[in-house]
């Protein structure tokens, strides 16, 4: 009989205090193979969240488990299973588009040629074939965070964490990592993404959370949302507004 | 804007911005309130005037006329004083050039950009001549208490060099941008700018060693052969000297000559700032592509340490900024070169000059490779654990280390065997040393701001270079009076032992 799939994250408890809760108690699951939008105001706590999942912050209390990992034990081998990329690409300058992403197969230990031939797939589908041998300092914000996104992709997650992936580009450059992150989660992939663009996330996402002060205060596909709500053909803008602004009250 | 009104408000705003920079220096970014550290700063000035009693204390005396090695000595100490402010402005110029945040927003109002840049040079002018002021105080305090009210005249002529080294920091900037174009002028100034304050002195050492077989740069100063080459007592040259000794002939000249110079390049360049600054494109200028070549296999920590020699490589400003303490190597190599065939004892003044830089190098890319880490996250986020990563680049440091010194320590086994152990052990501590105190005061920051890098933490700086100081004295003692090296090290040890007990790495 086969195992069930473990799910692709599940936080229990998770809880990170700075001056006052980031991360109030979180409980959130996101099934394997599943195109999640994590949707809030700002400071709610997503990301924040989301950087506890990618190892970058401990919490204070609480559990994470990637795909059956308890990355808080063991968190190299959730980490070899996980990309983030943030909102804010950090890129080396002095390097070109290839050179950093043969460094980001370097840290995950792929095999050389594979990789090789998976980062020039990645750049050339970005729009990045002309410039994969300029360094990356006179790249604009758009190309660079292409560039951090292949270097995300390139060692083959299984989960992979966007926190407002698409700040900064444009329309046609949006929809190439739209695209792409699309592919991503048809060959079996997880996709987390937080976004302020409502639009996207009504498009791409399978399941919807959104979080206020820390805590999940909905969740679901966006027709389970609706239904929530009580709001048959209302937007998602229209209910996400309604949401956050009603979270302070209920907290 | 209006234009009379305009320069007093915007010379406001730029005294308010460099007061806030140099409240940040002071305060490293911590949330002091500006009285407190304005009291810190007037404790340490007061507390300076100890070693600067210790090393000027003697010359309060010294009165005019002056003999020419006196004269020749006074003007050199004045010239690298002019050479070092001369850096420090080339360095300011060039921000103005590339701070393109605050430009935009500038050159985008509709102010009149003449007075604008007018402004901007005069700060230039009044932040080097304050910091140079600042740092002459101490000196020039003591001759005044033990020489007289004569030597007030210092405070005049710091203000004169002050005013003429931004001038001429102007200038060169701007003809760098003439010859090497906006792109390269950036690069090209920041190193100028870091040799031209190391310049004048091994200029000088080199000099000396050649001449007379010794370190001492005023062996060059001091002796007969510069005293015939130099002009007569009447000469402008001493201009400089005599106006410090409170001769008011020669003080008001300066001081007139050092406006106009400034005046003169505000005048000439003011107009045109705006387009040179405009021709400073956000884009970088195209370089030729990188060659094709496959991607090399390995583990992640020799990706790691890949990346890191590759960045520094790729960098001729970090590779000039961490790599100056390589020219303070160039007059002991040369010694030894020169005096091969003296014996030990001529030898053992190198082993110190060789730790010290060793061990200032070391914390500059420990800095580099532990705190400038372009790609925080990607690194954090990478699977292997926290310790493979600090160790990889902790080896390419010690490896950085170990290929640039292990020649000169190879040199001087040829020499002394004992001496060549010694120095390379007091060079590996310091460069240990220093390495552990980076550890120890980690933080996140970019690469390019490597510059600001002793401002982050004032413990770790001051940790720093007093262990490569303490582990250079001890080589220095170990091999005439081994039992106060003894005592040498055992404090340095207590130093970083303490210095490691008060860190955040232990919090």
């Amino acid at each position: 009989m086969n195992q069930p799939r473990p799910p692709a994250l599940e936080l229990r408890g998770l809880t990170k205090r700075f001056d006052r809760p980031a991360v109030d108690g979180l409980d959130l699951t996101v099934r394997a193979g599943e195109f999640y939008a994590l949707l809030g105001a700002n400071g709610a706590g997503k990301t924040t969240t989301l950087r506890m999942v990618a190892g970058l912050l401990r919490p204070d209390a609480g559990s994470v488990s990637v795909l059956g990992i308890d990355a808080l034990k063991d968190p190299v081998a959730a980490k070899q299973i996980t990309a983030w990329v943030s909102d804010e690409p950090m890129i080396y300058d002095k390097l070109t588009p290839l050179e950093y992403l043969e460094f980001v197969a370097g840290l995950w230990g792929c095999e050389a040629a594979a990789a090789e031939r998976t980062a020039r797939e990645l750049l050339e589908s970005l729009g990045l074939a002309p410039h994969l041998h300029e360094r990356c300092e006179g790249f604009s914000k758009g190309m660079r965070q292409k560039v951090a996104l292949a270097g995300a992709l390139v060692h083959d997650p299984r989960l992979i964490i966007l926190d407002e992936p698409l700040t900064g580009l444009d329309a046609v450059s949006a929809r190439h990592v739209k695209h792409l992150l699309q592919m991503r989660v048809r060959a079996g992939c997880t996709v987390i993404m937080t976004t302020h663009i409502l639009e996207v996330a009504e498009r791409m996402a399978d399941r919807i959370g959104v979080i206020s002060a820390g805590r999940l205060i909905a969740e679901g596909t966006l027709a389970e949302l609706r239904q929530q709500n009580g709001q048959g053909d209302t937007s998602l803008e229209d209910m996400f507004v309604a949401l956050v602004e009603s979270a302070p009250a209920a907290a | 804007m209006r234009n009379s009104a305009g320069v007093m408000w915007f010379a406001g705003h730029e005294i308010r911005l460099t007061w806030r920079e140099w409240l940040g220096m002071l305060t490293a970014g911590r949330r002091w309130r500006p009285r407190s550290a304005s009291i810190m700063l007037v404790a340490f000035v007061i507390f300076l005037h100890l070693p600067a009693y210790a090393v000027v204390g003697r010359f309060a005396d010294v009165q005019m006329p002056l003999d020419r090695s006196s004269l020749i000595v006074i003007t050199a100490c004045l010239f690298l004083a002019w050479a070092l402010m001369l850096s420090q402005a080339i360095e300011s110029v060039t921000r103005v050039f590339y701070a393109r945040a605050d430009l935009d927003l500038i050159m985008s109002s509709p102010v009149a950009l003449t007075n604008v840049f007018s402004v901007r040079i005069a700060a230039i002018a009044l932040t080097v001549t304050l910091m140079a002021m600042l740092l002459a105080t101490p000196f020039i305090d003591v001759l005044v208490i033990w020489g007289g009210i004569r030597w007030l005249s210092t405070y005049v002529v710091v203000v004169a060099i002050g005013l003429s080294a931004a001038a001429v920091a102007i200038a060169v900037t701007v003809a760098l941008f003439k010859i090497c174009g906006p792109a390269k002028t950036r690069a090209v100034a920041q190193v100028i700018s870091a040799v031209t304050g190391a310049g004048f002195v091994i200029a000088l050492q080199v000099a000396a060693i050649l001449s007379y077989g010794t370190l001492s740069r005023f062996a060059v100063l001091t002796s007969d052969a510069a005293a015939s080459f130099a002009p007569g007592g009447g000469s402008l040259l001493w201009w400089p000297a005599r106006a410090i000794l409170g001769d008011v002939a020669a003080l008001l000249p300066l001081l007139g000559g050092s406006l106009l110079l400034l005046g003169a390049t505000m005048a000439v360049f003011s107009p045109r700032f705006s387009d040179y600054v405009a021709s400073v494109s956000p884009k970088i200028e195209s370089r030729k592509p990188a060659a094709p070549r496959p991607f090399r296999k390995g583990s992640p920590q020799r990706a790691l340490r890949r990346k890191e020699l590759l960045l520094l490589w790729r960098d001729p400003w970090l590779m000039s900024q961490t790599l100056m303490q390589l020219l303070y190597l160039l007059p002991p190599a040369l010694m030894l070169w020169r005096s091969f065939d003296e014996g030990a004892g001529a030898f053992i003044v190198l082993a110190p000059v060789i730790v010290m830089a060793a061990g200032q190098l070391a914390g500059g890319l420990a800095w580099l490779t532990i705190s400038g880490e372009d790609a925080a996250d990607l690194v954090a986020t990478a699977p292997l654990p926290a310790a493979s990563v600090t160790r990889a680049k902790i080896e390419v440091v010690l490896i950085l280390i170990a290929l640039l010194f292990a020649p000169l320590i190879a040199a001087l086994a040829l020499v002394s065997l004992a001496l060549a152990v010694v120095t390379a052990l007091a060079t590996v501590l310091a460069a240990a040393s220093a390495t552990s105190i980076q550890l120890w005061f980690r933080v996140q920051a970019r690469r390019s701001q490597f510059r600001r890098r002793q401002t982050s933490s004032r413990i770790a700086t001051f940790a720093e270079a007093f262990a490569s100081i303490g582990w250079a004295a001890t080589a220095a003692l170990a091999l005439v009076a081994p039992l106060v090296a003894a005592v040498t090290a055992l404090m340095t040890a207590a130093v970083i032992a303490l210095t490691w007990k008060i860190s955040p790495s232990r919090a």
